[in-house]
């Protein structure tokens, strides 16, 4: 992970796009959190925009063996900021870990809006807001390498 | 220092999750937050998390609880209704039966209706006449397409007011049921159904049969000193 950019990039040049993508991951990792805490203390989570929240959070589906699902999307933002941090300050490595991760948490995120849909029945304002947030880091990832591509 | 300040970064964001985290923790423990309208036990079969009122059949006061959790379109809870219901026979007034929402989705996709169903019914006082229906005609409402107008229709049967039971249906005081109940599934690690528990105690293996279920009441009894 100490690999520097040596070439074409500044070190010093910020590259803003992990910055922003950063700051998206924080609001990625609020959200799971939140749901983490909810889980752990049993309590009821009330949807206050759509309803579903508690056939989504009480399914089967909100937990893997004993982890509450939200606790790993917590864990997979806070890689996410943090990889973005490492990107954004020149460190090479950082950024195809940070493009793999998003991928795979996109992968995820399909899966669960399909499960919601068309298995659950019920979508969850909560997840839904996990999605685009997902979806933004996705953008984010995929518009930037995008651009590398073409200068 | 620029060399370490993404580094510096990273680390007072965790430092922050982690004292978010801690926070919320805390503020949503019982008794310390304004959440939790009620400052007594969540439950008075034991202080685990579950839908509050629990569904009670039998002596509120018998010796043994046997507390069932289930899934209104597993075939297996189906069969075993009526074994059940001689075994709460043969007790009489030494068992109760407590029942738990827990909709295994999937692969019973109407599985959280018919559970949503009864529950809605169970805030008419009609819990379990909802759930005798259900299972009863099992076979009949898990192949239908559209389901509402068969539950409406039980519901009319067992005599419930058929409008709230409809604006029931798809309410919180429904929901926040049913997520209690899974909530108390899962930290009993409840993933397959009927799962029994006698007086706490899990039926495993050949105590999950009706037979093993009687002996493990049996001897709940003779531990309670009957």
């Amino acid at each position: 992970m100490s690999a520097h950019v040596s070439s074409g990039e500044s070190q010093n040049k910020i590259a803003w796009s992990y910055l922003i993508a950063a700051l998206v991951s924080l609001i990625g990792l609020g959200d799971a959190i939140y749901l983490t805490v909810q889980d752990l203390t049993g309590q009821h989570l009330r949807c206050t925009i759509i309803s579903g929240c508690s056939e989504v959070l009480g399914s089967s589906y909100a937990h893997i063996g004993p982890v509450p699902l939200a606790a790993m999307g917590a864990f997979a933002y806070f890689s996410v900021f943090s990889l973005s941090i490492l990107a954004a300050f020149g460190y090479r490595l950082a950024r195809p870990l940070l493009a793999a991760l998003v991928g795979l948490m996109f992968l995820m995120t399909l899966w669960l809006l399909y499960l919601q849909a068309f298995v659950i029945h019920h979508f969850c304002q909560y997840c839904l807001l996990s999605a685009a947030v997902t979806t933004v880091l996705t953008a984010i990832v995929l518009g930037r390498g995008i651009m590398k591509r073409r200068s | 220092m620029k060399r370490f300040l993404p580094l510096l970064i990273i680390a007072v964001v965790l430092v922050a999750t982690v004292a978010a985290t801690w926070m919320l923790l805390r503020s949503q423990k019982p008794g310390n937050s304004a959440n939790n309208a009620s400052p007594t036990p969540t439950n008075p079969v034991t202080d685990t998390p579950g839908a509050d009122p629990p569904h009670i059949r039998g002596n509120p006061k018998a010796l043994v609880t046997v507390e069932e959790f289930g899934d209104f379109q597993c075939p297996s809870c189906g069969v075993y209704y009526s074994e059940l219901k001689k075994i709460e026979n043969e007790f009489g007034d030494n068992l109760r039966v407590v029942f738990r929402e827990r909709p295994l989705i999937p692969p019973h996709e109407h599985a959280l209706l018919a559970a949503q169903a009864a529950e809605a019914a169970g805030l008419q006082g009609r819990f379990w006449e909802m759930h005798d229906k259900l299972y009863e005609n099992q076979t009949t409402w898990s192949v239908a397409t559209d389901l509402v107008p068969i539950f409406v229709d039980y519901a009319k049967q067992i005599g419930l007011d058929p409008d709230r039971f409809m604006k029931d249906l798809n309410g919180e005081a429904v929901a926040a049921r049913i997520f209690q109940d899974g909530k108390r599934a899962h930290v009993f690690n409840v993933n397959t159904t009927p799962t029994f528990f006698v007086n706490g105690k899990e039926a495993k293996d050949d105590q999950w049969k009706p037979e093993g279920l009687r002996e493990m009441i049996k001897q709940a009894l003779r531990e309670a000193g009957k």
